[in-house]
């Protein structure tokens, strides 16, 4: 399931990142920041009114905000 | 001749408490500067060891790792690595931590190890992690790491000792090389993961405080209510505040510059003093409280947490001009002075998105347009109210506020199409965890802002000033000449050839004269029309008041609005000219940016003009 479509307030787990599908500059961030195969990773809120974009989650132990064009290119699994 | 103090570089993320325990380590006695040949704040101070000797320390830019993503990174990354021009390589590394965010931090911590500088790790915020229920074994992250590991809570003055002691020991015993770092930062973040998960004791359920406000505060629809309501109240702070302690500015400048003319004799000395100086730096100094106001909010925002959380409310609206919610703070910090909006850009990732923010920072009305809009509106429009509570008046500043957040609107997708050429922007952040913000910090860092902001009002304002005061005494009148002193200076003759081409757009001499002195700051045009009009006004307040009837009576109401038009949009401003030519390296974007904004204010100011006198005004 893609990071933008995945329940909010869930535990799930980060399976692959298709790094080809984002510009350098995002999946070097993104890298910087933790996000990784295998790690845990929750939605907690989206943005605002209508546009619900962006996406605030929670990686490790980290809350990071990032875009849902970029959400797309993560794949999570729901934790059981 | 003692030797120099070694040098000790404070880094880690963003977040990670990194400043608060600088400011723990080196008191109020900082310097602030910029590294060599960049524009990145460097700040630096002393702290002592035991035995009194001196270390020199300096607070690197917060950074995520060794390959920069922003020119703050990129500093931080040169600086460790000993290849900035004309800065000397820190002799040791204290790697500032966030206890509560292992897991992420120790990535860049196992980077910068591998560097072999001498190290000490500060386990930071060590208080808020237990507070969020994570035990944490450091003698164990020490083992992993290699290099000794302090608790520290930077806030609490916890833990500064024995990690003065550490670096003293880690600067006299070079600690054996360990294992190189993995080359990959998959592998990286792994090895940061296992040492993390390794060194938790325990995990229980925390408080969760910053969840349950984000609740509250990221809400679809409450969160954008509350961020409304939050820059509302600091507008009205801002120019609610400020009317006290900028009246005493003035005074404080008035008993100045009269002592100064009963001690005088009057000759050009005086006139250099109190039109020159005094008139001119002091009239950019009453803008001191409704700076110090504006980032007395914007560190309280930062401080807490809260700002990120508006990035991310506003990133939306933000991407519909092709910026992102990255721009918001700067743009923000712009409605006091565009200088501390076009330097807070740095932080911004993408480059052309940085470019295109620091374009458009002068349209938003920063607070030397106030005192121009302030004569203009209470000259010509009638205070009347046209509903309940409000008044037309202040719906006309309104509405100038608006039109120059649509004007910045508007340049901004212009720009990021046609000029940058941007395709997308991006909004990526880490949102840290609320904290209630600690008094002293904010106090030194409001200090550091009223001190920077005053050194330039003592250097480049002052020699500004001078300069037109200059051009507007020289050459001097002949005696009994029915000539004014103003007309026939060369500033005067400068307006002659000015005249022809802002006449179109409804201006006359006496604008196209005041236009020249309000090159070097906006509200000076205030205090040029007063003299224009041959009125002894010690400062622009007074001048003000007994400068509206004389306005209405000489200019047309449409005149009157094509010059509000014009300030809307025109880059007058020397000292953000300045500024955008050192963030951009460069002339390119400075003339770019003072060509496009002075064509917009020709257009609105004549279309502002045509349009009034079609309607018989």
């Amino acid at each position: 399931m893609q990071l933008d479509h995945l329940p909010l307030n869930r535990m799930a787990v980060i399976r692959t990142i298709h790094w080809d599908d984002l510009p350098d500059q995002e999946g070097h961030r993104l890298r910087s920041l933790g996000f990784e195969p295998g790690v845990a990773i929750e939605a907690l809120h989206k943005g605002i009114l209508m546009w619900r974009d962006p996406l605030a989650v929670r990686v490790g132990r980290m809350t990071v905000a990032l875009r849902t064009n970029v959400a797309a290119a993560i794949d999570c699994e729901l934790s059981a | 001749m003692t030797e120099m103090p070694p040098l000790v570089a404070l880094v880690g993320n963003p977040n990670a408490g990194k400043s608060a325990l600088f400011n723990a380590l080196t008191g109020a006695r900082q310097k602030i500067a910029n590294y060599p040949g960049v524009t990145v704040e460097r700040k630096s101070g002393r702290a002592p060891f035991a035995d009194g000797r001196p270390v020199e320390m300096i607070d690197l830019p917060g950074a995520y790792s060794l390959s920069p993503d922003s020119l703050d990174e990129a500093v931080t990354r040169d600086v460790v690595l000993g290849n900035l021009q004309g800065h000397r390589r820190p002799d040791a590394l204290v790697i500032v931590l966030d206890a509560g965010n292992l897991d992420n931090h120790l990535r860049f911590a196992l980077e910068l190890i591998a560097q072999g500088l001498p190290t000490v790790v500060a386990l930071n915020m060590i208080d808020l992690a237990e507070r969020d229920g994570l035990q944490l074994d450091s003698q164990k992250l020490a083992r992993a790491l290699g290099v000794p590991v302090i608790e520290t809570v930077a806030v609490r003055r916890r833990g500064l000792e024995p990690l003065m002691m550490q670096l003293e020991e880690a600067l006299h015993n070079p600690r054996p090389v360990i294992e190189p770092v993995a080359a990959s930062i998959g592998a990286q973040n792994q090895r940061a993961r296992d040492i993390a998960r390794a060194v938790i004791i325990s995990e229980t359920a925390g408080r969760q405080w910053t969840r349950r406000l984000d609740a509250v505060l990221l809400h679809p629809v409450g969160g954008v209510v509350i961020l409304l309501a939050l820059l509302f109240l600091m507008f009205q702070a801002v120019y609610g505040w400020s009317e006290a302690p900028i009246g005493w500015i003035e005074s404080a400048f008035a008993l100045l510059s009269d002592g100064i003319k009963n001690a005088m004799p009057d000759g050009l000395m005086r006139s250099f003093l109190t039109d020159g100086v005094i008139a001119g730096v002091g009239s950019v100094i009453v803008f001191l409280p409704q700076i110090l106001i504006l980032f007395l909010f914007i560190l309280l925002l930062e401080a807490s947490g809260y700002m990120t959380r508006a990035a991310f409310v506003m990133d939306r609206l933000m991407a519909a001009v092709g910026l992102s919610g990255h721009s918001f703070i700067p743009l923000l910090s712009s409605f006091a002075c565009a200088i501390p909006g076009i330097m807070a850009t740095r932080t911004i990732m993408d480059q052309k998105e940085r470019l295109a923010t620091i374009l458009i920072a002068p349209l938003m009305t920063c607070s030397a347009r106030l005192p121009v809009y302030t004569v203009i509106i209470g000259a010509f429009i009638p205070a009347t109210n046209i509903g309940p509570g409000i008044g037309l008046q202040g719906l006309v500043l309104f509405g100038l506020y608006i039109a120059g957040i649509l004007g910045a609107m508007l340049a901004a997708s212009v720009i990021q199409r046609f000029v940058t050429q941007s395709r997308t922007s991006s909004f990526l952040i880490e949102m840290p965890r609320y904290q209630w913000p600690r008094v002293s910090d904010i106090a030194l860092n409001l200090w550091q802002r009223a001190w920077v902001f005053l050194r330039r009002a003592g250097t480049i304002i002052f020699a500004a000033t001078i300069i037109l005061w200059a051009l507007l005494s020289f050459p001097k009148a002949p005696q009994g000449s029915n000539v004014s002193q103003v007309e026939y200076s060369v500033a005067g003759r400068i307006a002659d050839g000015l005249e022809p081409i802002v006449r179109p757009i409804g201006f006359n001499h006496d604008i196209a004269l005041a236009l020249i002195p309000a090159m070097a700051a906006r509200e000076v045009a205030v205090s040029a029309l007063a003299t224009v009009y041959a009125i002894d006004a010690a400062d622009d307040d007074a001048a003000a008041t007994s400068l509206g009837p004389k306005l209405a009576a000489d200019w047309s109401l449409a005149t009157a609005l094509a010059f509000l038009a014009w300030f809307v949009f025109a880059p007058q401003c020397i000292s953000t000219i300045a500024v955008t030519r050192r963030e951009t390296n460069g002339w390119k974007w400075p003339i770019f940016m003072v060509t496009y904004l002075f064509a917009l204010a020709y257009a609105a100011a004549g279309i502002t003009y045509w349009t009034a006198r079609s309607f018989g005004l």
